[in-house]
Formats: structure tokens, C-alpha cells, sequence
């Protein structure tokens, strides 16, 4: 029997925003500062690591009951590089530019540890069901997180989204957006926002229940009983 | 525990990862062989996409791919030029070498004495965004356009006052200094063969030239 995890919808879910790849596990974070200078390579590179992962989790799912433990790994590391190089091929065949953009970090999907941990986390133990669900919420919440970034660093790096012209002529494209260090402190900003939130929301949450609490004790049927 | 972990040898425990990995290949030979034909027709139609911008007037569709014997021994290709109307009207001369922060491919167009050098186009690189990756614009690579070959390439930092002179891009002279590099290796070693080889082919036409001077 599998064991007992997460249903395929909890899986989904979670990968997209309650377990971010991005911003909650801070996985894949080559690829995060490397390619999102631009929405279209960010969105090529999703692309790329979500039919990897996809890919990945079908197959340790279908396998899993022939896996030796320790040889899970070498069985891990040789399905995602098979897929790996299917990616790439792809890309050079049929979007050529993207891939010359990419460069080396196509390739170099099989390396991110998000994908890995996937397998060993939910495909190597759950259902294939479950696994396709996982492998499509993680992929999602990694092009979001990859969007996300993306969005801000061509806009301010360009002024463009998508390579389309969005602020007006006069914006004086901030260089360093495009550069590497655009990358750390749009990161750091945006982990820094996702933290806030939560905590907020958080607190908001803790606030909530003790009002309830206090008006609980406070109410007449409350008084009345005690 | 030994016992257990090596339970059916060393085929019993690896059948699978053997089984797979000859899976795995087979599946990426398919891969390959179905696609590779499409890869490399698309750096080829870079390639010829570019050549009448390096060499004015050049019919792309006409264009021969040749292999030459550089000065260094080693094989390189180059592409003979010509125009609709058949003659031969200079070389694009593929180059590469390392940049600032990786390799820099270059195609560099020449006339057919490889006396003058016509374009320049940058097919990859990788220099820093923003400043090194200014080499791939029109602004810098016509700054080798019409160069002579007779003497290697220098990078200034002012406005060049001679010939062979390349303004470097300013922010980016490293980058600068590489393509002039890569531009006068590809030349010391392939402009002989070159040479000869449109000495060989056109005799008719440099009757043709001779006369007009």
C-alpha cells in the first residue's frame, strides 16, 4: 500500500502558493536569478522545468514500488537528465532564439533540487494521480515565482513586458535591474512582501480568535452559565 | 544487513537502473535522430540570414560551404560568397574565442582579396548584459566595417586615427578587446588559404577587375 499523504488536490494546492517552490521552499533559486530578466525567457524556463518535473513525477510514481532505497537516487538523478535533454533538444528545434538566450541553464534543470525533491518527497512514495497533481501545482507555483520576479525586473530593468513597451519613453530604464544584482534585491524584496503578508495575516488570525475568545467569555450566555 | 542489501547480486538490486538507462537511451537516440536534422538547419539559417549584411549584395541562397586547412593546421569552415549573378564577391569567415565572461562566436565577412574586412555579426555570447553585450549592436560591429587585414586590429579608447583602429565600447573594453582578438586570430590563420583559394578559383575575374583600376 502507498503510504498516506496529502490528496492530489491538497498537492496541487499547496505547491501553488501555501508551498511555493520560490517563496516558501526557496528551491530553484539558479534558474530564479539567472533567467528572469525578462518575461520571455522566465516563461520558457517554467515551461522547460515544469514538462521535467511533470515528466519526473509520472515516472518515479509508476516505478515506485521497483525502487531500491539506496538506489533511488541514481534512478531519480537518470530520469530527470533524460528529461532534461529532451527539454533542451526541443528548445534548440523549435524556439532557437530562446534557447541560445537560455544558454546553459536549460541544461541545467537537472541540477535543480526542486524537482528531486519532488521524487522524494510525493512521487516516490504516492500514487500517480497524486504525483501528476504535485507535479503540476509545484510546476505553477515555480512559473509564478518566476513570473513574479520576471514582471518586476523588465519593467523597471526595460520598461517592456513581455518585450512589449509598457512605461512610457521617458522611464529611464534602471540598468542594474538587468543585471545580476537586480535580481538579489528584487528577490529579497519579494521574499521580504510573501514574509510581511503571512506574518500579517497571521496576526490577524491570532487577533481573531482572541477577540472570539474574549467575547465568548463576555457574551450573556457565556456569563449566564458560569 | 550486507546480506539483505546485496539480496539477488548485483543484477538484482541495478536490473532496474540498467533496464531504464537503456530505456533512457534509446528514447534520446530517437530524440536526436528526429530533431537534430531541424537544430541544425537553424544555426545554419542564422548563418545564411546574415550573410548579405556582411557581404553587400550577397545572394545567400548561392552561397557555398567550404572547408579550409588554417595557418594552425587546423580545419575551420568557411562560406564563398556570391552575388545573383554568379560571381564571387567575398568570404564570411566563422570565429570564435573567449570573451569576458564566456565564449564569443562571430562571423566575420570579407572581400574576396581578403584584403578589407566588410561585417561583422555576433552569432553568441554571453557578456555581461547592458554593457559587454553591446557588441551584438549595428553601433559597434560597423566599427569594423572596412578595416584592412594587412595589420592585426588594435582597440583604442579614443577616436581612432588610424585604419586598423576599433573604438572600444566604453564600459565594456575587455568585451571590445576580445572580438578585435578573435577577429585578427581567425585572420592570421585562415586569410593565406583564403587568398589562395580565390587566386585558384577566379582568374577571369580579377581579369575583369585589373583593368578598372
Amino acid at each position: 500500500m502507498d503510504k498516506e499523504g496529502p490528496t492530489a488536490l491538497e498537492r496541487f494546492i499547496n505547491g501553488v502558493l501555501p508551498e511555493n517552490p520560490i517563496y516558501r521552499q526557496l528551491l530553484g533559486m539558479c534558474p530564479t536569478l539567472a533567467v528572469t530578466n525578462a518575461m520571455k525567457p522566465a516563461v520558457t524556463m517554467a515551461a522547460a522545468t515544469a514538462f521535467v518535473l511533470i515528466c519526473s513525477n509520472i515516472m518515479v510514481s509508476l516505478i515506485r514500488r521497483l525502487l531500491k532505497p539506496h538506489l533511488r537516487i541514481l534512478v531519480f538523478t537518470l530520469t530527470i537528465a533524460t528529461f532534461v535533454t529532451i527539454a533542451d533538444r526541443f528548445l534548440a528545434a523549435y524556439v532557437y532564439d530562446m534557447s541560445k538566450q537560455l544558454g546553459p541553464y536549460v541544461p541545467l534543470i537537472i541540477v535543480n533540487c526542486l524537482i528531486i525533491s519532488r521524487a522524494e518527497i510525493c512521487a516516490s512514495k504516492q500514487g500517480l494521480a497524486v504525483a501528476t497533481a504535485d507535479g503540476i501545482g509545484m510546476s505553477l507555483g515555480f512559473g509564478l515565482g518566476l513570473a513574479s520576479i520576471a514582471t518586476v525586473r523588465e519593467l523597471l530593468g526595460s520598461g517592456t513586458w513581455f518585450g512589449i513597451h509598457v512605461l512610457p519613453a521617458g522611464w529611464p530604464n534602471w540598468g542594474i535591474m538587468a543585471l545580476p544584482p537586480g535580481a538579489f534585491v528584487t528577490l529579497g524584496l519579494l521574499l521580504a512582501v510573501v514574509e510581511w503578508g503571512t506574518r500579517r495575516r497571521a496576526a490577524t488570525g491570532i487577533w481573531r480568535t482572541v477577540r472570539m475568545l474574549w467575547s465568548w467569555r463576555h457574551s450573556p450566555a457565556s456569563s449566564s452559565s458560569s | 544487513m550486507k546480506e539483505e542489501r546485496n539480496k539477488g547480486g548485483y543484477i538484482g538490486q541495478a536490473w532496474l537502473v540498467i533496464l531504464l538507462a537503456l530505456l533512457y537511451g534509446g528514447g534520446l537516440a530517437g530524440v536526436q535522430t528526429a530533431l537534430s536534422g531541424r537544430i541544425q538547419q537553424n544555426k545554419k539559417a542564422e548563418t545564411y540570414e546574415v550573410i548579405p549584411d556582411l557581404v553587400a549584395g550577397a545572394d545567400a541562397s548561392r552561397t557555398e560551404e567550404l572547408a579550409i586547412r588554417g595557418e594552425n593546421g587546423k580545419d575551420s569552415r568557411a562560406y564563398k560568397v556570391f552575388s545573383s549573378d554568379g560571381s564571387h564577391i567575398g568570404w564570411v569567415l566563422p570565429a570564435g574565442g573567449s570573451g569576458f565572461a564566456d565564449r564569443i562566436d562571430l562571423l566575420i565577412g570579407l572581400d574576396p582579396e581578403v584584403s578589407t574586412i566588410t561585417g561583422l555579426y555576433v552569432l553568441d555570447q554571453k557578456e555581461t548584459p547592458g554593457l559587454g553585450d553591446n557588441i551584438t549592436t549595428a553601433g559597434f560591429r560597423d566599427r569594423f566595417r572596412n578595416a584592412p587585414t594587412s595589420q592585426p586590429l588594435a582597440v583604442v579608447k579614443a577616436d581612432p586615427s588610424r585604419d586598423n583602429e576599433i573604438r572600444a565600447l566604453s564600459g565594456a573594453t575587455i568585451s571590445s578587446e576580445s572580438v578585435a582578438a578573435i577577429v585578427n586570430n581567425a585572420l592570421a590563420n585562415c586569410r593565406g588559404p583564403l587568398q589562395g583559394l580565390t587566386a585558384q578559383a577566379g582568374p577571369e575575374r580579377q581579369r575583369l577587375v585589373e583593368p578598372a583600376r
